[in-house]
């Protein structure tokens, strides 16, 4: 019930894995035969991930992950176009990645704007529009939340974006693989994808970025990814990131069988449980996330029951990270402290049985008044 | 989650010791914040000079739970003085060590013993214990 934190390796995307650690073992840059080998694997992947968002091969530029994703994209757009202007737009809600590179680059002397969003977490295009300026060089809002699952209006912000002439970014570490997107149709000129969410290996990413964009290099060396991002590429991964892309197109049928599993948990949840709120969208919502605040009682302290059940979940109560803050998505969606610390989040995947469903809807409620019994904030 | 947390901890969290209120309570003593995501509430009863009695309720996370629950334990049976020797580092040390992240649930554990008997001694001294200020969240190391 944690599959938006990470997904298991497929065994398929294992097998075709395996070889590029020993038989093709090559280094792509190499000029014989195992050289060879390993790049036409890079090549062939790089094809497939392209296809599958409507992007051209030469468009795509493998990372370690989504959070190297988001920091190339960032920092190379923001200095690739410093004499055009230092203006950065995005929103409160994005996840760390976005949030932490831009508070860098605040520091190195850009401007960020975060637009507001409403309680259900979407993005207004139409604040994107009024917050620009001739200085705004970069649009950078999420294609999902990773913690509430709300999906926003890329494809109109998109358009804004394009009729201003700013360059789009988006997050779509919690999209790729398990919606279709097409990059024209959604008006995006850089997009991150991450191969752990979607079945595929953990230690690879990548980064589309729309020909003509222009953008300094992440990684300065050899002439890797074209010389945008040096190091040996990490040919493995990379094949395994194909084969999962390659799955997961298959599998997007199955995500309506994933949606109606989130129907029934969060249906479940708000029907047994007195004072509990979905959090996020209730349509505009990731098909595998429910995230729910359960008043009086700590997220942390009902992760720990849950899993004394054998059920994994997650929670943007501070108390599971150590800071005191609890999650800036749930305090940016007009959540009190007290209920974004009550927050829990359960992600379904490809695994999940409705058997797994009742079981949560089963043990939660007990659990629940447990806790809400040693709470000094519980109703009496 | 933080991982870490001691057999103990997980024990005194799955099976608090002590929750619950006491009806007309000699003190009692509430601590934390829900900004910060703890808040404790110590009730004890004590006859002549000893806590006879300690229960607690709290809205925190496993150490935070774990550690009321110890510090109930840990006063009980003991005199007002006693009590008062109780430090957070020894409520943590009981349940076999805490996570650093998560020490501040057990300076808030003695903090809420020290509220309960403050409150204990306005009531029937009509001073409360001198000097004493609960920590304030976020000062203390986490």
């Amino acid at each position: 019930m944690d599959h938006a934190a990470t997904t298991p390796t497929h065994p398929e995307v294992l097998e075709v894995m395996k070889p590029y650690f020993t038989d093709h073992f090559g280094n792509p840059s190499s000029i014989h035969y195992y050289g060879r080998e390993a790049k036409k694997a890079i090549d062939s992947a790089r094809d497939t991930i392209a296809a599958s968002i409507g992007a051209r091969s030469e468009e795509i530029v493998f990372t370690s992950g989504g959070t190297e994703a988001d920091n190339f994209a960032l920092e190379g757009v923001a200095y690739a176009n410093e004499n055009k202007g230092n203006h950065i737009i995005s929103s409160p809600i994005e996840h760390h990645a976005v949030t932490n590179c831009l508070g860098f680059l605040e520091k190195r002397g850009f401007k960020v704007t975060f637009v507001k969003v409403d309680s259900s977490g979407l993005v207004d295009p139409e604040d994107i529009k009024k917050a620009m300026t001739d200085k705004t060089i970069l649009v950078s809002v999420m294609h999902a939340n990773n913690e509430i699952g709300t999906i926003e209006p890329v494809a109109e912000i998109g358009k804004i974006c394009r009729e201003k002439n700013v360059y789009f970014h988006t997050d779509a570490v919690q999209t790729f693989g398990h919606m279709p997107i097409d990059v024209n149709k959604l008006n995006i000129d850089l997009l991150s994808a991450s191969a752990h969410k979607l079945y595929g290996p953990k230690g690879v990413g990548m980064l589309y970025i729309r020909k003509g964009v222009k953008i300094v290099p992440f990684i300065y060396g050899g002439e890797q990814e074209r010389g945008m991002r040096a190091s040996t590429e990490n040919v493995p991964g990379i094949v395994g990131f194909a084969k999962a892309v390659e799955m997961a197109v298959n599998e997007l049928d199955n995500e309506s069988r994933i949606r109606k599993l989130r129907d029934r948990l969060i249906e479940g949840i708000l029907s047994k449980i007195d004072d509990s709120i979905l959090n996020g969208h209730p349509t505009l919502r990731l098909a595998n996330n429910v995230n729910v605040s359960i008043k009086y009682i700590e997220g942390e302290s009902m992760l720990l029951n849950l899993d004394l059940e054998g059920i994994a979940a997650s929670t943007g109560s501070a108390c599971s990270s150590g800071s005191l803050e609890p999650s800036h998505v749930l305090l940016s969606i007009g959540l009190s402290p007290d209920v974004a610390h009550s927050s829990l989040r359960l992600t379904i995947g490809r695994s999940t049985k409705e058997s797994e469903i009742d079981k949560v809807l089963e043990v939660l409620p007990k659990i629940v008044s447990k806790l809400r019994s040693m709470s000094p904030l519980a109703k009496k | 989650m933080p991982a870490g947390y001691s057999d103990k901890v997980m024990d005194h969290f799955a099976h608090p010791r002590n929750v619950g209120v006491i009806e007309n309570p000699s003190g009692v003593g509430k601590v934390g914040n829900p900004i910060c995501g703890d808040i404790m509430e110590m009730f004890i009863k004590v006859e002549n000079n000893i806590i006879t009695d300690a229960k607690f309720r709290t809205f925190g996370c496993g150490a935070a739970i774990a550690t009321s629950s110890m510090a109930t334990e840990m006063i009980k049976g003991k005199s007002i003085e006693e009590a008062l020797e109780l430090t957070n580092k020894a409520v943590a040390e009981a349940l076999d060590g805490l996570p650093p992240v998560k020490m501040h649930c057990s300076v808030l554990a003695e903090d809420a013993v020290r509220a309960a008997i403050d409150d204990y001694l306005k009531k029937t001294t009509g001073k409360g214990l001198p000097g004493f200020k609960p920590h304030e969240e976020g000062e203390h190391e986490h």
